[in-house]
């Protein structure tokens, strides 16, 4: 933990609050994520772990509180501003989100559309996209459409599209939900091999116990709004309150 | 009291909905003129939205044609005024008949499309994704479709009219032995600048309401495939109404600079 702490934050909020009508889903939370670590978020359904990591990028508008990202105080950018800071950030959401009427090929070479320069030379699109793809074991289905894809496969190509901008912060909004164990086992190895490769700082929400032992550095509950209860997941599961144990049984 | 709250809260929803469409088309303006320019998805656009309705439109036009001069033809030869049917079906169809039945079927066909893609999109969290790779997905999808509808529904519709008229010119041929040449001069001696003008000008802007209101359904969707299910239903419904009053307003301001 000690070691984690000396690392700079590429993340942080401060006293997010988020409410739906009478419904106020985020109380005043708060949360850190330094440079090369895995933090889990973990909380039940509906616990608002989806809208928290939604006002990280700006799909949601919070109703208070800061957030910033890489220093830059997200709630005060302009839209412009945003998407330069958005590049710097990968998503990777429940459901894969690939785009239904687009190639794997296409899907992939999307994000890089205003992205066509790196270091003042024009990108080789062909070449990201094939690495992007061997980086998940999936080269071959380059030509297929999503429809072609099982759940698995579509989480990994999903992941691949996250990683073509070669973010420094992966969002990883429940990477394992919908998915068999043994596939889940995989999703959960591949994002350790990435991170591993390329360093990344990655921000974990979910409520699958397994992936956050296996993932995670550090773990944050969120329990009635609020980071009820942070430390490493030996710390947590060992914890005495019945309201962390409930999560561990 | 209950009747008169459930009034009131419909009421209130509906002007909201209203102030939302605003803001939406305003963005829309906004957008077009912005760079980039999404062209290489506006001609795929087109393409899609012309190539897929082309047959269903023009299957309606030939019926038109067909049905109107053979409902009219018994009347017509009542008053003595059978010669005078190339010119009243050509009138009738490009002046009215045949953009009103074209937007109407295409607010179906493709209005529906557009509300229902969209709002898959939506509900599967494509659009965020969009957004997040810092693609702008209003400019991408909403302003390439709108545009598309606008651009094509006109040429539809002259596809349509022609359609039309070679139908009724089919009926006419057979029942009045009225040759191909006799029925498109009479045709062509009957229109004026006053009938295509306007029919034309009109035309655009039944396309730019398909789109933005399929659009706006579909992008503003609820969560959920019955959110989709229901916006698109809205969007065919609430498309149909607002081209009839955008008829209603063409013919209003056609008739006061060329007197109808």
């Amino acid at each position: 933990m000690s070691s984690t702490h000396d690392k700079k934050v590429v993340l942080e909020i401060k006293d997010l609050y988020k409410a739906f009508g009478d419904n106020q889903v985020l109380n005043g939370f708060n949360m850190q994520l330094y440079e090369g670590e895995n933090l889990v978020i973990m909380g039940r359904s509906g616990s608002g772990k989806s809208v928290m990591i939604k006002c990280l990028v700006g799909l949601m508008e919070a109703d208070k509180g800061i957030i910033s990202v890489m220093h830059h105080d997200i709630t005060t950018l302009n839209q412009e501003a945003l998407d330069v800071l958005r590049a710097d950030i990968g998503f990777l959401f429940q459901g894969s989100a690939l785009y239904d009427s687009m190639t794997v090929r296409e899907n992939l070479e999307f994000p890089l559309r205003g992205h066509t320069k790196k270091n003042g030379k024009l990108i080789d699109t062909e070449k990201l996209v094939v690495e992007a793809l061997e980086n998940v074991g999936l080269a071959n289905t380059i030509d297929m459409m999503p429809s072609e894809l099982s759940g698995g496969m579509k989480r990994r190509v999903a992941l691949a599209r996250t990683l073509i901008l070669q973010p420094k912060i992966i969002l990883y909004d429940e990477p394992t939900s919908g998915l068999d164990p043994i596939t889940a086992k995989e999703i959960i190895i591949l994002m350790q091999d990435i991170q591993k490769k390329y360093n990344t700082s990655s921000l974990i929400i979910t409520h699958d116990v397994d992936c956050a032992r296996v993932i995670s550095d550090r773990m944050i509950l969120l329990i009635d709004g609020i980071d009820y209860a942070a430390g490493t997941f030996k710390e947590l599961s060992n914890s005495k309150d019945p309201k962390i144990k409930a999560f561990f049984k | 009291m209950l009747r008169f709250d459930v009034m009131t809260k419909q009421l209130k929803s509906f002007f909201i909905e209203i102030g939302e469409l605003s803001l939406f088309t305003s963005r829309f303006f906004k957008e077009t003129f912005k760079q980039p320019f999404e062209l290489k998805e506006l001609l795929q656009q087109c393409y899609q939205i012309g190539n897929r309705s082309l047959l269903l439109v023009s299957i309606t036009g030939f019926i038109i044609g067909l049905v109107l001069t053979l409902q009219t033809r018994p009347t017509l030869m009542e008053f003595g005024a059978v010669s005078w049917m190339p010119s009243m079906v050509g009138i009738s169809i490009v002046r009215e008949i045949g953009p009103i039945i074209t937007a109407l079927v295409c607010a179906g066909k493709i209005g529906s499309g557009i509300s229902a893609e969209l709002g898959s999109m939506r509900v599967t969290e494509q659009i965020d994704a969009m957004e997040v790779s810092g693609i702008n997905p209003f400019k991408y999808l909403v302003v390439t479709r709108v545009l598309a509808v606008t651009f094509m529904l006109p040429l539809l519709i002259i596809i349509a009219d022609t359609i039309a008229l070679f139908g009724s010119f089919l009926v006419e041929n057979v029942k009045g032995n009225v040759s191909f040449v006799l029925f498109f001069n009479q045709v062509l001696d009957a229109l004026k600048f006053g009938d295509v003008v306007p029919a034309t000008i009109k035309s655009f802007f039944f396309g730019a309401a398909i789109g933005l209101i399929g659009s706006f359904k579909g992008y503003n969707c609820e969560e959920g495939t019955a959110g989709v299910g229901k916006a698109t239903n809205i969007a065919v419904v609430s498309t149909s109404l607002l081209l009839f009053i955008i008829d209603f307003m063409a013919v209003f301001v056609t008739d006061i600079f060329f007197e109808l």
